[in-house]
C-alpha cells in the first residue's frame, strides 16, 4: 500500500531530522537517496540514534545479522518498508 | 636492555577466543597465524608477483577481530610491523598508503580492489594444526605503529614494542582482577584504535581473555553477542554504546565487568549501568601516545589512579596551566596530555577538562586547528574555522559546527570535500556559509562570537520540534519524585505553546491554554508529539490540542490565541 509507506516516510524523515538535529527540513529528504555517506550524510552515530528512536516508536530492534541490512539503511524508502514489516506497535 | 619471552604465553589447548562456528584454541590460532606469516614472508599473494619481503608494513583493516588478530600476530611472526589506521575511510587509506610504499593492505573484504598493495584475509582455508610451540618475541621489537593527528595537520606516527605493551596490558588486568580470573570479552570498539587494541586484542593475546570474534555494533547485537560467550564476560564498550544498550531496556546476561573509555562517561550513566547489570564499571583514561595510564571506578570516585609505573609530571608552566607529561615503564616516550588536570595529595588525579583546541567526538579525538586547516585547504575555500557549539540540551553527541567563505562551493560540494578527508563524526553540523569570519580587531576568533553566529543561524533555519524526546537524565525529573520520576505538567504546557506558536508563526506570548486534561504520567524516556486541530463549534481563535507518547494521549486541552488573527 503506497499510501501508508508514504505516511511511514513523512512520519521517518521527521523523527530523523528531529532526532539528529540535522540542518534541513524533513521534506527536503530524498526518499531514494542513501542516508549514509554521499546522500544524507550520516554516520555510524546517527545510525545508532535512528536505532533507538525507531525501537522506541515501533517497538522493535534492529539487527546488523539481518541481511537486509546494508539494503535497510540505503535508503528512507527502504527503511520505511523495513519497518512496516517488523513494527509492533 | 631486551628480554626474550613467549610472544603468547598459554596453553596450546586453551580458548583464545569465540566464534559464531565455535570456540578457537591457541594451538588453531596460532597454526593459522604461522601459515598467514609464512605466506606474508615470501610473497604477495595473488595481487601481485612482488616479493613481500619488501613491504615492511601491514595495515590491518580487518574488521573481524578473529581475522584482524591472526593477521596481526602473523605479521608479527614474519618480523613485520602491523600499522593500525586511526581513520579507515577510503581517502585518508588511500593517503596512509601512499605515503609508506612499503605497505601491504590486510583486509577481509571481498570485492575490496584499491590501487595499491593489499591481500585479502585467506579464510576459508583449512590450517592444519601444528606441534605445540611457544615462538620467542623480543620485549623491543616494535610490533605496531599508530598515528595521532597533530595539530600542524600531518599524521604523527607513534611506534609501540611489544614488552611495553605487556607491562601496560598486565598492570590493567590486575587492576581489574582479570590477572586472577580471566574474562570474556564482547567489545563495541574497533581492534585498529588503542582502547579496542589494548582493551580486546591485548588483553586478549596477554591475559588470556578469550574474545568474541563478531562487532557488535546495535544493542540487540551486543546483548546476542554477550549470549554466544559463556560466563564471566566483560563488555568493552564506550559511553555511547551503553546508553544505547540500557535505553533498549532488553533482557540482558549475567556480566561481570563493564570497562568504559574514549569519553567522559556521567556519575549517572554509571550507577545506571551497574544497577542494570550489577557489574562493576571500570573507566580507562589515556591516549594514544600512551596506552591506557590510569582508571577508575566512576560509581565511586571522580578521580584517576594511575597504573602502577606511571608518572604525572608538570609540564613547563610556558605551555599552560594544569598541563602534564606522562612517562613511566608502560610508556615509550613522555607525552604532553591534551586534558587539563588537577592532582590530588594522595597521586590521583581529575580531569579539569580539554584544552581548548582539543575535541573528542563520541570517543574519537582530533584538534580544532587541523579540522580547520582541512576545511581551508579545499581549492575555492577562501577562509573558514571549526568550533565546538555549546552542547544541546536534546543531542547524545556534541557534534562540530563549521563557518566557511566560499562564494564559488556549495554546501554540498564542501561536505563532499570534507568527507575524504575526515572522519565523518568530524564533518561539521551545521556548515554556515557567510560573507567573512567574525574576526576582532586583533584577529582573532572567540568562542561566543562564533557561537553567537551558530545561535542566529538556528534561530532563522529550524523550528522547535513537533516531537519531542525526554531524556531519562532530564534534569526535571531530579525530585520529581524520587523513586517515580515524572515530567512536571507546567514543562508539557511550555513546550505545547512554543511549539503551537511556531506552528502558528505568532509569539508564544499570545498564546494561552484555557483548559487542560493530564490523562497519563509522562515517564523518562518518552517521545511525545503534539496534534493541533480546530474546534467545529468554536471561533478560528481556539484549537484543541492533545499530546501523545505513542498513540496513547497523555494531555489534552483547548488553547487560546489573545489577539486574533
Amino acid at each position: 500500500m503506497p499510501d501508508t509507506t508514504q505516511a511511514l516516510i513523512d512520519e521517518l524523515a521527521q523523527l530523523i531530522t528531529e532526532g539528529l538535529n540535522l540542518d534541513i527540513s524533513p521534506n527536503e529528504i530524498d526518499a531514494d537517496a542513501p542516508l549514509f555517506g554521499q546522500g544524507l550524510g550520516l554516520d555510524s552515530i546517527d545510525i545508532l540514534e535512528i536505532a533507538m528512536l525507531i525501537s522506541k516508536r515501533y517497538g522493535f530492534a534492529l539487527r546488523s545479522d539481518d541481511t537486509d541490512n546494508t539494503r535497510i539503511f540505503s535508503s528512507l524508502r527502504h527503511l520505511a518498508t523495513h519497518i512496516a514489516a517488523h513494527r509492533s506497535t | 636492555m631486551t628480554a626474550q619471552r613467549p610472544f603468547i604465553d598459554a596453553d596450546w589447548h586453551q580458548v583464545l577466543l569465540y566464534r559464531p562456528e565455535g570456540s578457537v584454541t591457541v594451538g588453531q590460532f596460532q597454526s593459522e597465524a604461522m601459515s598467514l606469516a609464512e605466506c606474508l614472508a615470501e610473497r604477495l599473494g595473488e595481487c601481485t608477483a612482488e616479493r613481500l619481503d619488501s613491504h615492511q608494513f601491514v595495515v590491518n583493516i580487518c574488521q573481524d577481530r578473529y581475522h584482524f588478530m591472526v593477521g596481526f600476530v602473523a605479521t608479527i611472526l614474519a618480523g613485520k610491523i602491523n600499522i593500525l589506521p586511526a581513520n579507515d575511510t577510503p581517502a585518508a587509506l588511500s593517503q596512509l598508503m601512499a605515503g609508506e610504499p612499503r605497505a601491504l593492505c590486510l583486509h577481509d573484504q571481498k570485492g575490496f580492489t584499491p590501487p595499491y598493495p593489499h591481500r585479502l584475509y585467506p579464510s576459508g582455508i583449512n590450517v592444519p594444526l601444528r606441534a605445540p610451540c611457544k615462538p620467542n618475541l623480543d620485549s623491543a621489537q616494535i610490533v605496531a605503529r599508530v598515528f595521532t593527528s597533530g595539530s600542524t595537520g600531518a599524521p604523527v606516527a607513534h611506534d609501540k614494542t611489544w614488552g611495553k605493551l605487556v607491562a601496560a596490558i598486565q598492570a590493567g588486568a590486575q587492576r581489574m582482577g582479570l590477572d586472577t580470573r580471566p574474562m570474556n570479552l564482547v567489545g563495541t570498539v574497533p581492534p585498529q584504535h588503542m582502547f579496542g587494541f589494548e582493551s580486546l586484542v591485548l588483553l586478549c593475546l596477554i591475559s588470556g581473555c578469550p574474545l568474541w570474534s563478531g562487532r557488535p555494533f546495535y544493542p540487540a547485537d551486543i546483548v546476542a553477542a554477550l549470549n554466544a560467550v559463556p560466563e564471566p564476560r566483560m563488555l568493552v564498550t564506550t559511553p555511547f554504546h551503553l546508553r544505547a544498550l540500557l535505553d533498549a531496556h532488553l533482557p540482558l546476561p549475567k556480566i561481570e565487568r563493564l570497562l568504559l573509555a574514549t569519553a567522559p562517561l556521567s556519575r549517572a550513566l554509571a550507577e545506571r549501568a551497574e544497577a542494570a547489570t550489577g557489574a562493576p564499571l571500570f573507566e580507562i583514561y589515556g591516549c594514544t601516545e600512551t596506552g591506557q595510564i590510569a582508571s577508575r571506578r566512576t560509581t565511586q570516585s571522580e578521580d584517576w589512579a594511575l597504573l602502577p609505573g606511571i608518572h604525572l609530571n608538570p609540564a613547563p608552566v610556558n605551555l599552560g596551566e594544569h598541563l602534564f607529561i606522562a612517562q613511566g615503564t608502560t610508556i615509550e616516550t613522555p607525552t604532553l596530555l591534551a586534558d587539563r588536570i588537577q592532582m590530588q595529595p594522595d597521586g590521583r588525579f581529575n580531569l579539569l577538562g580539554r584544552t581548548a583546541d582539543q575535541v573528542n567526538i563520541a570517543g574519537k579525538r582530533s584538534a580544532l586547528s587541523y579540522l580547520t586547516a582541512q576545511l581551508k585547504a579545499i581549492p575555492g575555500v577562501i577562509d573558514g574555522v571549526f568550533f565546538l557549539p555549546d552542547a544541546a540540551p536534546t543531542q547524545a553527541i556534541n557534534r562540530l559546527c563549521a563557518l566557511v567563505v566560499s562564494p564559488s562551493l556549495s554546501a554540498q560540494e564542501i561536505l563532499s570535500a570534507l568527507r575524504e578527508r575526515l572522519d565523518a563524526v568530524f564533518l561539521p553540523r551545521p556548515l554556515i556559509s557567510v560573507a567573512q569570519l567574525p574576526y576582532t580587531a586583533s584577529g582573532k576568533l572567540p568562542q561566543a562570537t562564533l557561537q553567537s553566529v551558530l545561535d542566529a543561524h538556528l534561530a532563522r533555519t529550524s523550528p522547535p520540534p513537533a516531537t519531542w524526546y525526554i531524556a531519562e537524565d532530564h534534569p526535571a525529573f531530579r525530585g520529581h519524585f524520587p523513586g517515580y520520576p515524572l515530567l512536571p505538567g507546567a514543562l508539557l504546557l511550555d513546550w505545547v505553546i512554543e511549539r503551537a506558536a511556531a506552528e502558528w508563526q505568532v509569539p508564544s506570548t499570545a498564546l494561552g491554554i484555557e483548559q487542560t486534561k493530564f490523562l497519563l504520567p509522562v515517564r523518562p524516556g518518552a517521545l511525545i508529539r503534539l496534534i493541533l486541530a480546530p474546534i467545529a463549534t468554536s471561533a478560528a481563535t481556539h484549537r484543541s490540542f492533545s499530546v501523545l507518547v505513542d498513540e496513547a494521549v497523555v494531555a489534552s486541552g483547548t488553547l487560546h490565541h489573545r489577539s486574533p488573527a
